[in-house]
């Protein structure tokens, strides 16, 4: 299952930098919980970046921003220097591609089905063509799956291509997630916790996919709790802390900055506003949090379900600072526990 | 699948016996058990050609010595197929090919059946007659005989399954509990069977001569079912069926057929439709094309349903309501004497008229609702098919403008006349008398056909893709890149506008439509309840289930008149219990299969393509 980095069948890497990602100044606030505040971050082409931080503190709720999931309160986001419209296909049309942080593949859809979904946006044969069977229907849909083939390559599935997506193992869901967000040809590629509940082994494969990735010209930014596995794998990192970006540099500079492991350990952080009373003051917040976020969810995400989008969100909040230092992988099974 | 750790000391009993131990009735040697259902099932032939009454009372006459009548011909099928099984698994040659998965499952059900079915025989006579003193000798020599077959059947041995051991601390009504799994999973086990063998590789002719003989016993065994007369008739036949069915499927033969047809689909459907347009010329009068027309409109719109319900998951409890935008805009334009409109449009316009209307109604629903996730979808729709009903009876000049006549309906539509065929006449061809209803069938069946077309290239498709996404994870599918609301949209409006292509024709079949025909729930079936009842007991997502489902939801009620008004009930029950033992319909689509039976799960069906 290992994957070499050489094997894309896909662009070449570019020469020159380009700004792929640029958010600046992204709030979102749900009701009176302003869950992110004023974070700005550019990923260039090329580039790994790495986005960490206690849980709770608006990692998934900024890459939601990000993918159109929700319109940021305030703020803007540009893909190559084009404003990214608000709903969620778009953006994916636009050239975002994301995984998600439980796993969300289409279950009962074959391996292969899964990634030719990925691949509708970069699709237009519409209902007419498949029902006349016009000249290029045929041609698109070789084209579609000889593509979702050559991806099943890359991460080693294509073995199992006829095989559900659920009755995989949970490392080749995850994969398979990689693959079938790789589908629509996107210029960034952002990965939601890649390699949660995952083992040293797994892991490392995903790091070798994930350079696998970069590589075939994609740009990717990553959020983990994996500290080794984010230092190893990213040119920057930054980091996020109550929704607010503490440090942004390449990993020596975050590793030894003593906010950073503050806010890891849960003792107070100057910067932020709630931070004299730090327990007590969290957990209300916290609290706050978890009762806001219902009702915003819905708004935000286009009737999201209020089941499903608070429990991705809720659980992340339930830990105190004080907790997340000594479990952040527990933290994170926790999370998978809800999907 | 719980697994639960066997402790081999664990205090009770071990399980007990190893494999290829004894059968379901323990004292009878396997040798014996073999031989005697042999002998049960050839007694059973047998005694088919006896009489079973002394009386003709019993409808069908089965007094008559050397030919067999009614029930008789059935309980002759079955005992002819036990026979056979029962050869097969001497390894008779010549018969060995009869049952690739084994022969002692499907010849445990094949005995089951021949039993069912010939007690039902001599229950129904000796109830109907007053006593089983009605019975001739013949009427005790089946029931012994299919009851020797069946005894020897169970004595048959088979693979035990791995019992759980009792807990000495469970409490009384625990271990009966337990002891009534345990039972449970034996008796399941002993029908159990292992996947088929694969078919020699054939010469393609050969294959299709395979198809063609399946489909013409699946056309022999419709005609048979439509045109039974008597409610024992119709009773004994879902018994024949049923049990029959599931016998020749443990026999493998189901599976392999399945995977032949499979390889050549098109050419499958084909045929499947040149046997349903043969249908008619087996039929001497119009009676019984009848109902094959009513059924094919039922079967149409229950396909149409399918695509929302079964692809895009879009829960559509007002479906029948498109089924009227269609038939109300086909009569209004039909040129009949009531309608307000004086128009007359030849009959291709008509369609294009029925299915435009049925698709612009299906879009001015589905855009506000289908924003709307799950039950809100289902409860705005339930409300559109009610207001269909109830603004199409308003609509009568008198409370509303005059458009549909109220509740009298748009009466005397006149027979189609397409390119001279006068659809209300009766013709000949090839000496075969085609009468009106059989008329009809023909122009259903195409209509049929372009839906079965819409339906297979639709699915197969990057829409039909993102309909599936769509109903599996619909925030991963937006993810995606799929536009969630535009997708749903398309789907709600084929599958309204399909329904009001079955429409057009239905209004010109039942020469009136009224606003009756169009309801919620009803004992008649094409009205929504049903609708979806024959696509979620067929089989969600597959072809060829809701046509089944609508066969079968549309011959039962109409057949079995006696059952009045615990008709609803029974129905009701049988759903239940459907669900409850095979969620995913009587043909399983390939997802769903896996779905809910994934313990049996072998990486074989996947590879098995077909949607």
């Amino acid at each position: 299952m290992t994957t070499t980095t050489n094997k894309a069948g896909a662009p070449a890497a570019p020469a020159a930098r380009e700004t792929v990602l640029d958010a600046r100044g992204v709030t979102m606030r749900f009701g009176g919980l302003t869950a992110v505040r004023g974070v700005d971050l550019t990923v260039n082409s090329g580039e790994i970046v790495g986005l960490i931080g206690p849980n709770g503190a608006g990692k998934t709720t900024f890459f939601n921003c990000l993918t159109g999931l929700y319109v940021p309160t305030e703020g803007e986001v540009r893909y190559k220097g084009t404003v990214l419209p608000p709903t969620s296909f778009k953006v994916t049309d636009a050239g975002i591609a994301r995984t998600f942080q439980n796993i969300r593949l289409f279950g009962n859809m074959t391996v292969l089905e899964n990634v030719l979904v990925g691949r509708h946006t970069r699709m237009k044969q519409g209902l007419w063509s498949a029902l006349l069977r016009l000249p290029g229907f045929r041609r698109a849909e070789a084209e579609a799956s000889q593509r979702a083939m050559e991806l099943l390559e890359f991460i080693g599935l294509q073995d199992k291509a006829q095989h559900l997506a659920k009755n995989l193992p949970y490392g080749e869901q995850r994969k398979l997630e990689i693959a079938r967000a790789l589908a629509s040809d996107p210029g960034l590629i952002l990965l939601d916790e890649p390699t949660a509940g995952m083992n040293p082994q797994e892991t490392r494969a995903a790091e070798e996919l994930i350079f696998a990735i970069r590589d075939m010209g994609v740009a990717v930014l990553v959020i983990e709790h994996d500290m080794r596995f984010i230092f190893n794998l990213c040119d920057r990192v930054a980091v996020l802390v109550q929704g607010q970006k503490l440090i942004e540099g390449d990993s020596q500079t975050v590793q030894s900055d003593e906010r950073v492991i503050a806010a890891y350990l849960g003792e107070p952080i100057d910067e932020t506003p709630a931070a004299p009373a730090k327990t007590d003051g969290a957990a209300e917040t916290d609290a706050a949090a978890e009762t806001a976020e219902a009702p915003a969810d819905e708004d935000g995400s286009g009737e999201d379900g209020a089941d499903e989008a608070p429990a991705s969100e809720a659980p992340a909040e339930d830990d105190t600072p004080a907790d997340t230092a000594d479990a952040p992988k527990d933290a994170a099974a926790g999370k998978e526990n809800d999907a | 699948m719980t697994t639960i750790s066997e402790n081999p000391q664990a205090p009770g009993k071990a399980p007990a016996a190893p494999a290829g131990g004894t059968g379901l009735i323990g004292f009878l040697p396997p040798k014996a058990a073999r031989a005697l259902t042999l002998t049960g099932a050839v007694l059973t032939v047998a005694s088919c050609f006896l009489s079973w009454t002394w009386t003709p009372a019993f409808p069908g006459d089965l007094t008559v010595y050397g030919y067999p009548g009614g029930l008789q011909l059935q309980v002759l099928v079955l005992g002819a197929l036990t026979t056979l099984f029962a050869l097969s698994s001497y390894g008779v040659k010549g018969t060995r090919w009869l049952t690739p998965a084994g022969a002692d499952a499907a010849l445990r059900l094949a005995a089951l059946a021949s039993f069912a079915t010939a007690w039902f025989t001599v229950g129904a006579i000796s109830v109907e007659l007053g006593g089983p003193i009605n019975l001739e000798p013949g009427g005790a020599v089946v029931a012994v005989a299919t009851l020797l077959g069946l005894v020897g059947a169970l004595g048959l041995p088979f693979t035990r399954p791995k019992l759980l051991p009792l807990d000495p601390e469970d409490t009384g009504w625990d271990r009966f509990k337990h002891r009534c799994g345990n039972g449970w999973a034996t008796f399941k086990a002993s029908f159990a069977t292992g996947p088929a063998r694969k078919l020699p590789s054939m010469h393609s002719s050969v294959e299709i001569l395979i198809i063609t003989g399946v489909l013409a016993v699946a056309l022999g065994i419709f005609t048979y079912g439509v045109g039974t007369e008597y409610d024992e008739l119709f009773l004994g036949f879902l018994i024949t069926t049923g049990l029959g069915f599931a016998a020749v499927s443990k026999s493998g033969l189901v599976q392999q057929a399945t995977s032949l047809t499979g390889k050549h689909q098109n050419l499958s459907i084909a045929g499947a439709f040149i046997a349903a347009a043969l249908f008619p010329f087996t039929q001497t009068d119009d009676q019984y094309a009848t109902l094959g027309v009513y059924i094919l409109i039922f079967a149409t719109v229950a396909l149409g349903l399918n695509i929302v319900v079964g692809l895009a998951g879009l829960l559509d409890l007002g479906y029948v309501a498109f089924l009227g935008v269609g038939a109300y805009a086909a009569a209004l334009v039909s040129g009949a004497p009531t309608s307000p409109f004086g128009l007359h449009l030849p009959f291709w316009a008509a369609v294009l008229v029925g299915a435009a209307a049925s698709l612009v109604f299906g879009v001015l629903i589905g855009a506000p609702t289908l924003r709307l996730r799950g039950d809100y979808l289902a409860i705005v729709t339930l409300g559109f098919g009610e207001i269909f009903r109830i603004a199409v009876n308003n609509t009568d000049g008198t409370s509303g403008p005059d458009i549909t006549n109220g509740s009298n309906g748009i009466a005397s539509i006149p027979n189609l006349n397409i390119f001279g065929f006068d659809f209300g006449a009766e013709h000949v061809i090839a000496g075969f008398t085609i009468g009106r209803f059989a008329n009809y069938f023909f122009l259903m069946l195409l209509i049929m056909a372009v839906v079965v077309l819409v339906f297979r290239r639709s699915g197969d498709s990057r829409i039909g893709r993102a309909w599936v996404a769509i109903r599996e994870d619909e925030t991963a599918a937006l993810a995606m890149g799929i536009n969630g609301f535009r997708v749903k949209l398309i789907a709600f409006a084929l599958g309204a506008s399909l329904a009001g292509l079955a429409g057009t024709v239905q209004a010109h079949v039942t020469y009136t439509v009224t606003p009756e025909q169009y309801l919620f729930a009803g004992p008649i079936p094409p009205n929504s309840a049903f609708l979806l009842a024959a696509v979620v007991l067929g089989g969600m997502g597959t072809m060829s289930g809701p046509l089944v489902g609508a066969a079968l939801l549309f011959l039962i009620p109409n057949k079995l008149q006696f059952m009045g008004e615990y008709q609803l009930l029974a129905f009701g029950v049988a759903l239940i219990l459907l669900m409850r033992f095979r969620p995913e319909g009587m043909i399983a689509d390939r997802r769903r299969q896996l779905e809910f039976h994934e313990k049996d799960e072998t990486p074989d069906a996947l590879a098995k393509a077909g949607a």
